[in-house]
């Protein structure tokens, strides 16, 4: 009790005498009050660290990843069934979304593996690679089989889809240009060190969630809506995984088609896509039809890489603004712009710099390193699209010869529904009491 | 035409083998900087300025970030800078007189005159109010962290993205706090 009332008296003297003391090298240096030393046995609490809500699930989604994948190319290419796939729709929107909150998926991990690849200080989970290769390596041998009913941004969109209305061709072409710029500039942006967009601009992940201010649910609702009426619209016109897994599709092993057997040429699988991913048959002799097509593609071959030094070019020449998804080069432009007087008021982010140690000329330092970075990142995220459209242009100039309807091998996500609109599948079910239907080929001459 | 076919058959599997080797060899790339264990979100409050944007730029309806406290860093005293408002009438626990919005710092009695601080986590929504009071009156045992039993590990944490002073880092997610004081030294040295 007299220590207590001696601490107490001279409590002053006692504190700056042990802060002198603490002060002088020693770990807690920031103290102004002495700890006190309790009488009374009171233990101090320690912080709690709960960890992570699940370690477990880390791998546990990698083996979920790979039967899905599994059962859905199963589904699809022996069982044939739309109602299969349907129901792994739901499971996989139920784990893979509502269950996991949707994180991370395969489209996203591209900027995870673009900034492992590319930015020094970025070091990549297992998982996630895993997530990034495995619906790859599936579609070089299955097709898209991941669209059709694994990754979560699609089945939610499948899941609404009610009355599809026909996009028209120009349309959609001109659409199907954006999911290149977006793989692009995400990659860039992801290399930089700079955003992750796709995951900022994901449009299901707050219904997944389950939360979201008015911007983010308006945003998201009207995606949602939109996939009533327009097949899969992330999908084909924004999703830059889709490029990827469209790559390895359109090469792929095995693929899906509408026929289990032959076509007939019924035309009754015309309308049966609701993303309008049937091609339909085509005359022509293989390869190049015309000289006119001929000439158009020798020039673009020879223009390539014109066209892709000019993209590149012109990439790179707007990296001031495309820098400015970097927040240091943001607040070097902030500081110099209040710096000159541009501004009356200051924001959050200038004031916490100037509260800082770092100098200004530090901050200018860094800004103009990673605007060259987006230089010469400008050049080849332009030349790849310049190269592609190229690609693009010559594919508008081969008029490939086709006897069949045919599944598009390219954009096609498996998702079997228009298997039914086949009367051979109906003959291979059962449904008709009759020998596969009679091929048109062979009654016309 | 047998020789046509050949060779587009030809041609395809060589496209197929490289995008194969492509993949790969991305893959490959990415796995030079492969962590062994997963990443998470956390706060380095070293760097944290308490700007209140955490309470606010969470996905989640209530923020995932909460203020924690070292007690053992804690001075214990009767008029706490990060419990008290700076013109409280009295050092109570009357309402009027604590500088958080929502309660959510409990004060108990420990001894003459010591009291001990506790966070009722389910009421803080981090404003930072206490860890700044803490900071600018006391010994800044408060500050904030990430609680990990409610983030959902965003592959891109929109507070991070809002953090004006980039506070915000991965972290190993077996090492998933970046906690002051001295549990700091031993927590770490255990892991």
């Amino acid at each position: 009790m007299a220590r207590k009332n001696v601490i107490k008296k001279y409590s002053p003297a006692f504190g700056i005498a042990l802060m002198l003391l603490l002060m002088i090298g020693s770990f807690y240096a920031q103290d102004r009050f002495p700890r006190p030393e309790f009488e009374s046995g009171y233990q101090r609490p320690l912080t709690t660290t709960p960890g992570p809500q699940a370690r477990f699930f880390e791998v546990f989604d990698i083996f979920v990843l790979i039967a899905a994948l599994g059962v859905a190319s199963y589904l699809a290419f022996k069982k044939r069934s739309r109602s299969g796939i349907f129901w792994m729709t739901v499971f996989s929107a139920a784990y893979f979304g509502f269950f996991r909150n949707g994180c991370v998926c395969a489209i996203g991990s591209l900027q995870n593996v673009s900034a492992a690849v590319f930015y020094p200080g970025y070091f990549i989970p297992l998982s996630v690679i895993a997530f990034f290769v495995i619906p790859l390596i599936f579609a070089l041998f299955f097709g898209r089989t991941f669209c059709s009913s694994v990754c979560p941004l699609g089945c939610i969109q499948d899941l609404v889809l009610l009355k599809a209305v026909k996009v028209p061709r120009w349309l959609s072409e001109i659409l199907g240009v954006v999911p290149y710029i977006y793989l692009a500039l995400a990659v860039l942006f992801a290399a930089t060190g700079s955003a992750f967009i796709i995951c900022r601009y994901d449009p299901f992940i707050s219904i997944y969630r389950m939360t979201g201010d008015f911007n983010t649910l308006l945003y998201s609702f009207g995606f949602v809506g939109l996939s009533v009426f327009v097949g899969r619209p992330y999908c084909r016109f924004l999703c830059p995984y889709g490029v990827l897994l469209g790559w390895m599709s359109g090469l792929s092993k095995h693929h899906v088609t509408t026929t289990p057997n032959n076509c007939v040429l019924c035309r009754l699988c015309e309308d049966a896509c609701p993303f309008d991913h049937i091609d339909k048959p085509a005359s022509g002799k293989i390869g190049i039809a015309h000289s006119t097509n001929l000439k158009r593609i020798a020039t673009v071959i020879v223009l390539i890489p014109l066209i892709s030094t000019a993209a590149g070019w012109a990439l790179s020449e707007t990296h001031l603004i495309f820098s400015r998804m970097h927040p240091t080069v943001r607040l070097a432009e902030e500081v110099l712009l209040e710096d000159a007087g541009g501004r009356r008021t200051t924001s959050l982010e200038t004031r916490t710099f100037r509260s800082k140690d770092k100098t200004k000329q530090e901050l200018i330092d860094q800004a103009r390193e990673i605007q060259n970075q987006f230089c010469l990142g400008g050049w080849f995220a332009g030349g790849f699209l310049g190269l592609l459209f190229s690609i693009k242009i010559i594919k508008f100039s081969i008029v490939r010869p086709r006897a069949d309807y045919e599944i598009n091998k390219i954009s096609c996500y498996s998702c079997a529904r228009c298997f039914e609109s086949c009367p051979n599948e109906h003959v291979r079910l059962g449904n008709l009491n009759s020998e596969p239907v009679l091929d048109i080929k062979q009654i016309t001459p | 035409m047998n020789e046509n076919v050949k060779r587009r058959d030809f041609f395809k599997n060589s496209l197929r083998a490289t995008l194969a080797l492509g993949l790969g060899g991305i893959a490959t790339f990415a796995m030079r900087k492969l962590s062994s264990r997963n990443t998470v979100w956390q706060i380095d409050p070293e760097k944290c300025v308490q700007c209140e944007q955490c309470s606010t730029r969470c996905v989640l309806d209530l923020s995932a970030v909460k203020a924690v406290h070292a007690h053992d860093m804690c001075g214990h005293c009767d008029l706490c800078g990060g419990y008290h408002r700076p013109d409280a009438k009295a050092q109570d626990t009357a309402a009027e007189n604590q500088l958080c919005p929502t309660r959510a710092i409990k004060r108990t009695f420990v001894e003459d005159p010591y009291f001990s601080y506790t966070i009722i986590e389910e009421k803080c929504i981090a404003c930072a109010k206490c860890v700044k009071g803490c900071a600018a009156f006391g010994n800044s045992s408060l500050y904030l962290q990430v609680r990990h039993d409610r983030c959902l590990n965003c592959n891109e944490c929109a507070i991070a993205k809002a953090c004006p002073a980039a506070a915000f880092r991965r972290v190993p997610s077996d090492q998933p706090y970046l906690l002051k004081s001295k549990q700091a030294a031993t927590w770490h040295a255990k892991m």
